[in-house]
């Protein structure tokens, strides 16, 4: 308690140095801890993205080409499966539900996606979250269409908007179905996931917008089908892009992909999303690995930044450490002065940086949010960031040992004598 | 005198010698003795083997040969850990000057053997430990609030050798050593300074080994020794060494 007591006054003796040391090691832990809650809030956002879903059912190519266009609506399917196919599974007995997913068109740069109105029922994120309504409500007439946040935000729709479905993904198109215009019937509420880039629309409306296209053109004007007229069709797909599986018991989930996968009338690929994220995640993990350990050797340079401050007191404090051995402080109290000196400096650096981490989180949340769709949790220390803390303090503590046991060699030579 | 045993001196140093590893002798003294409650003036020039004398009897130093006894306990015979203890316990130091500790407060000074020694502690009448400092320091001339709420550092040299000395007889150490605590006062001051000194070592019965080169305090103390007629390493030598 003493020597805590005399290493807290000798240290506000030195309050410049010692500011300007804890604030390094604050900075530096302020950035340690940043990018950790980066890396976790980008990591569970990842695998936030799709939940409550067993299965992901398109044609047969990579899991994470898979993966990547039905969930993140990244890149294309190479190709499609057919409606017989996806309706012999869909109507298997161990399949609770299926949402098909039909995507190739675009507005404005979002995606477009046709599904049935079973996506807003079943689909899940985030753990079990699902999909809610800020405004309006599923579609429920051929030209109805539901959006993201994100395409209601920046195109600044609402319900009752009309939009003009482009053919491709092109972010400008010159090819557009403004014959078949859509209304907005419904704004989801924000998820952090691809739903909030994306248009949602019915599957018939996939094949009405198409059923006078050939070829990636549409047809001459004479044999053009009106909007109306589509409405008579039937307008059941030939094909969908890819489809969601709700399996009745979760313990037939390998089975049900091991049969798909072996489906002989057509290529198809079964992929587990929880398997195919983490595989993901393993590779987009490597950046925020680098971003790590550059923060690492930041906190490094912050307690080698304590460790020079240290060690250029130690001859200023000779006589100070002789007057304390006059009064009966033997060496190994001068060594355990110092290392309880390194010890409050990187403590007090450690929640300092802990200040200053929730405190940029908390200015940058709303930015973070809404630029980059983002959500930076703050949340408390979890056990890992303690570790992280707790390895750093006891660093510092095993680095203020190379001056302690300087000093306590000075001591030792030193003696009574007092050097000035 | 002839009565005197390491059993019952202050300070006993028997055939005591001490050299540095590889370097000869800087200290050999055959005999030397301090009464309990005795007053004794080391006269030691610089060179004279001094620091390495007050360092046996601090117990920083191990003789390379020979005894020091202090009130009985062998110093030779304890631990470094047990030596640091004994020297908490039962000895108060006075240095030349920069006695303090810059960051603590006056009391905080004077109380600081109390930290380190919780036999000095005990024999604290009351155990209020505030009103023992506060009761030294006026004994020796800083008495008055003021000086308490002081930075030490904005003492006079004068009144910080006099904290110094409250620092050192808090608790009643048997044995006062003071190393040439008045040469950086003016003549008057270190008059003043030394009865005060003295008086209080009365009071708590301390026996007091005042060093200093300065012969003309001699004569208020109970004995003088030249720390030249008692180290049998000729002054002469040690010199030479010192200059070649």
């Amino acid at each position: 308690m003493k020597t805590l007591q005399l290493a807290w006054r000798s240290l506000r003796n030195r309050r410049t140095t010692a500011l300007l040391t804890i604030s390094a090691i604050a900075v530096s832990v302020a950035l340690l801890l940043g990018v950790e809650k980066m890396r976790s809030a980008a990591r569970e956002g990842f695998s936030n993205t799709v939940s409550g879903v067993d299965l992901i059912v398109g044609a047969r190519s990579g899991q994470l080409n898979l993966l990547l266009y039905a969930v993140f609506r990244v890149g294309d399917a190479t190709a499609n499966v057919s409606w017989e196919s996806y309706q012999k599974i869909a109507r298997h007995p161990d399949v609770s539900w299926t949402i098909p997913i039909s995507l190739g068109d675009s507005h404005r740069g979002f995606r477009v996606m046709g599904t049935t109105p079973d996506y807003f029922r079943h689909y899940r994120f985030a753990g079990d979250r699902e999909m809610r309504f800020a405004s309006g409500k599923p579609f429920a007439d051929l030209y109805d269409a539901v959006i993201g946040a994100d395409v209601a935000a920046q195109l600044g729709y609402q319900v009752g908007s009309a939009i003009v479905i482009a053919h491709g993904l092109g972010n400008v198109s010159f090819a557009e179905h403004e014959d078949k215009p859509f209304t907005v019937v419904g704004v989801l509420e924000r998820t952090g996931t691809p739903i909030d880039r994306t248009v949602h629309v019915g599957l018939q409306a996939i094949t009405a917008i198409h059923i006078d296209w050939q070829s990636g053109m549409q047809a001459l004007p004479g044999a053009r089908v009106s909007a109306e007229q589509a409405r008579a069709l039937d307008l059941t797909p030939q094909s969908i892009t890819a489809f969601m599986v709700g399996m009745e018991s979760k313990v037939m989930t390998f089975t049900m992909q091991r049969a798909i996968n072996e489906y002989r009338q057509e290529p198809l690929l079964a992929i587990i999303p929880g398997v195919a994220l983490t595989q993901m995640w393993n590779l987009v993990g490597i950046a925020d690995t680098a971003l790590m350990i550059v923060a690492a050797f930041v906190v490094l340079a912050g307690l080698l930044g304590m460790l020079t401050a240290i060690l250029t007191s130690l001859n200023e404090r000779r006589r100070e450490m002789a007057i304390l051995r006059s009064v009966g402080a033997g060496p190994r109290h001068v060594f355990t002065l110092l290392v309880t000196e390194a010890g409050l400096l990187a403590s007090a650096g450690v929640a300092a940086g802990i200040a200053l981490c929730y405190g940029l989180i908390f200015a940058a949340q709303p930015v973070l949010e809404r630029r980059f769709g983002i959500f930076l949790d703050p949340g408390g220390l979890r056990s890992y960031d303690l570790a992280i803390l707790g390895t750093i303090i006891l660093a510092a503590i095993l680095m203020g040992a190379l001056p302690a046991w300087r000093a306590y060699r000075n001591t030792l030579s030193d003696g009574l004598t007092i050097r000035v | 005198m002839s009565d005197l045993s390491p059993e019952n001196a202050a300070i006993a140093a028997e055939n005591l010698s001490f050299a540095w590893p590889g370097k000869p002798p800087v200290i050999d003294i055959e005999r030397f003795y301090v009464e309990r409650g005795e007053r004794v003036f080391l006269r030691g020039p610089s060179g004279s083997g001094k620091s390495t004398l007050l360092g046996l009897v601090g117990g920083v130093l191990t003789p390379s040969r020979g005894r020091i006894h202090l009130l009985g306990t062998d110093l030779t015979a304890l631990s470094a850990a047990g030596r640091d203890r004994f020297r908490g316990d039962h000895l108060g130091f006075i240095f030349q000057m920069f006695n303090l500790i810059p960051y603590l407060g006056v009391l905080e000074n004077v109380l600081l053997p109390a930290q380190f020694s919780s036999a000095r502690a005990l024999r604290i009448p009351g155990g209020d430990l505030a009103a023992e400092g506060c009761r030294l320091l006026a004994a020796l001339g800083l008495g008055g609030d003021d000086y308490l709420s002081r930075p030490v550092t904005e003492l006079s040299i004068g009144q910080q050798q006099r904290v110094a000395a409250a620092r050192a007889l808090l608790g009643r150490p048997e044995i006062i050593v003071a190393d040439e605590p008045t040469s950086a006062l003016d003549h008057d001051a270190r008059g003043d300074f030394l009865q005060l000194l003295m008086a209080e070592c009365r009071t708590q019965g301390a026996s007091l080994l005042f060093v200093s080169h300065d012969t003309s305090l001699g004569a208020m103390f109970d004995r003088v020794v030249s720390l030249a007629d008692i180290n049998r390493v000729a002054l002469g030598s040690t010199r030479a060494a010192v200059n070649a």
